[in-house]
């Protein structure tokens, strides 16, 4: 487009200005070609040190996908690059076709549709397990309507939902703080499903959890999955296995393999990365 | 109704209403209805000094509402509450007209002592009512906003922000000293005469300041519940326990914190307004930085994130300077230095804590 087309196209009378234009049109996401998340070529190095290099990664739309791979190998890079924590060096970062993540915000990128869990359960302490849902809740999030906010019975009716599907139902008017662990991790899943995410990007989700605990994290995790692509990153391979569809295999901050999880656990490569530890 | 939707489960709110309209109610009366001679008359010097400590509990409200509840230290409130001091200080200074001790209508006494011929732009408007009031809640209101857009954008917090905030007030107080600012130089505005056309030295006008700082530390108390409950102030807490994931979960965590922490600006204002004319001067020693850091001591001492704590600490710990700075001069700070340690030491939950842990044994 020449300068002349682009300010033909600037002016246009029929279209307010583009810098007024919401830059995400949140739940306008377009997965016409399959994918939810497309990451390519994607490097990022602190002081000389690559901790992603060269990455390409595509997740599809309602895939639950489990990435592994040693310490260091740039998992946790990764999340915080597609969340807007991290800005690569170079490369591209695509939800969807059309929402580049490049130019978003932590908050923006939130409000596109999607949800991350950290690796250490941060929920609010001090509010009860209902607020922290509450709180977490898709919605008008500027400041304003957050003070004259009312909750619909709605909205009650789906955190009531949530708390079911996390099982912490009983648990609803209890402080976050007082939570054991494992609940704390349910929670915070919870909240991520109050946000009605697109994509769940699940950083440890079973790190201290009982046996039990892990079990019902698998069932809910594979629940999830579907309606929604999730992602986990996990180092438990009893974990990975019990819940995993495709398996990619982080190194040195790109892509070792992929594939199922039998197809990876024979992967030469894979087994000299691991052995070799 | 409103208030009681805000006070529903605020009990200690209802207690501190619930005393504070009684001594709103009693104190005049008892004041202007009361014979001099009788043993229950309260003095207009009491009065007053009442009247200083609620304008003092409401800054210490402001101050709970962004250290308590929003996490931020601000080690520099005293400059908004001197800036909205200033700002009704102007206006007093204003209406003293050729009464001043060189008789000169258009310019107070210290502008005329340094020879200067006209008023200057700043001065402009400060001789009405309307546009004082409205500069006490914007000059300290613009401060905050600006200074936070930029800390809070550069996500400064914790320490750093308190020094920062700290510096800014002791910033003012260096400016504030200069003759040159035409704000008085170290002798700020004092000699002050009346106040909408009544006497300040006037029992009744007394009376009406006392009613007013009780009205406005309401109005501030309810104000600041009212964000409190909703769901906004939620996310004040949750910003507070753990910033990355409210940020994380699609809040815009700066801009929550710049309009709290502009509100609370307002209120301290609002609160230096009240306190100039009941004191009858304003002068650069209410930027010093030692006020800011004292004031954190009364919500310290009362209890932090629950707002009528902060009320009571600010009450408390006033009384006892007064009582300490008349009977043991000397001894003052010592008290305030050893009150900081033992409320940090002893009670982190400040008198509030201490109240609610005896209800909780019983």
């Amino acid at each position: 487009m020449n300068s002349v087309d682009q300010l033909r196209e600037t002016v246009r009378r029929d279209e307010v200005f583009n810098f007024l234009k919401p830059r995400i049109q949140a739940r306008d996401l377009d997965l016409s070609h399959g994918n939810i998340l497309y990451l390519e070529d994607v490097s990022v190095s602190f002081d000389g040190f690559k901790a992603i290099n060269n990455l390409n990664l595509y997740i599809e739309a309602g895939e639950l996908r489990c990435i592994i791979g040693p310490n260091g190998a740039g998992k946790t890079t990764m999340m915080d690059i597609i969340t807007g924590k991290t800005r690569p060096d170079t490369g591209t970062a695509y939800f969807g076709q059309r929402i580049d993540l490049l130019r978003l915000s932590e908050p923006e990128i939130a409000q596109a549709g999607i949800g991350r869990k950290f690796q250490k359960p941060t929920v609010f302490e001090y509010h009860s397990v209902f607020e922290n849902l509450e709180l977490a809740m898709d919605g008008d999030k500027r400041v304003w309507p957050t003070l004259f906010a009312r909750l619909s019975s709605e909205q009650a009716d789906h955190i009531d939902e949530v708390m079911h599907t996390i099982g912490l139902h009983e648990h609803a008017g209890k402080l976050a703080g007082s939570l054991s662990h494992g609940q704390k991790q349910w929670l915070e899943i919870g909240m991520l499903l109050m946000q009605n995410p697109h994509l769940l990007l699940v950083d440890e989700p079973v790190a201290g959890m009982t046996h039990q605990e892990m079990d019902r994290t698998a069932e809910l995790l594979t629940s999830l999955a579907g309606e929604r692509s999730v992602v986990v990153v996990e180092h438990d391979m009893d974990f990975v296995r019990s819940i995993a569809q495709k398996v990619t295999v982080l190194h040195q901050g790109s892509v070792l393999a992929e594939g199922s999880m039998d197809e990876v656990q024979n992967d030469p490569r894979v087994v000299e990365v691991y052995l070799g530890e | 109704m409103l208030i009681s939707r805000i006070l529903k489960n605020d009990r200690g709110g209802q207690v501190f209403l619930a005393i504070l309209t009684l001594v709103t109610i009693l104190v005049p009366v008892l004041n202007l209805a009361v014979p001099a001679d009788s043993p229950l008359h309260v003095s207009t010097y009491t009065l007053t000094l009442l009247g200083k400590y609620l304008t003092y509990a409401l800054l210490a409200v402001a101050v709970d509402l962004v250290w308590g509840y929003l996490g931020i230290l601000s080690l520099g409130h005293g400059a908004f509450f001197a800036l909205g001091g200033y700002a009704m200080g102007m206006y007093l200074m204003r209406q003293i007209g050729d009464r001043g001790v060189y008789g000169n209508p258009d310019l107070p006494d210290f502008m005329v002592f340094l020879n200067w011929q006209e008023l200057p732009w700043f001065w402009q408007g400060f001789d009405m009512f309307w546009f004082a009031m409205l500069m006490v809640m914007l000059v300290p209101g613009l401060l905050a906003f600006v200074f936070g857009w930029l800390a809070f954008r550069s996500r400064v917090t914790g320490v750093y922000l308190s020094i920062i905030t700290q510096a800014l007030t002791y910033a003012l107080l260096l400016a504030f000293y200069r003759n040159e600012m035409g704000f008085g130089g170290n002798n700020g505005l004092t000699d002050f005469k009346d106040i909408l056309g009544f006497n300040l030295q006037a029992d009744s006008t007394r009376v009406g300041l006392f009613i007013a700082s009780a009205v406005a530390l309401a109005l501030g108390y309810l104000a600041c519940r009212y964000i409190m409950n909703s769901r906004l102030g939620r996310v004040a807490v949750a910003i507070r326990d753990a910033e990355d994931r409210t940020r994380f979960i699609g809040y815009r965590v700066e801009h929550v914190k710049l309009w709290i922490f502009t509100f609370s600006a307002i209120l301290a204002g609002i609160a230096g307004a009240l306190y100039v004319p009941q004191v009858g001067i304003i002068n650069p020693g209410e930027f010093s930085p030692l006020n800011s850091i004292e004031l954190v001591v009364w919500v310290a001492v009362g209890g932090r994130a629950t707002l009528y704590g902060a009320v009571l600490g600010a009450i408390v710990v006033n009384y006892g300077k007064t009582y300490f700075t008349a009977a043991l001069p000397d001894f003052w700070l010592f008290a305030l230095g050893a009150l900081f340690i033992l409320v940090t030491l002893l009670l982190p939950h400040g008198i509030v804590g201490l109240l609610r842990k005896k209800e909780k044994v019983q």
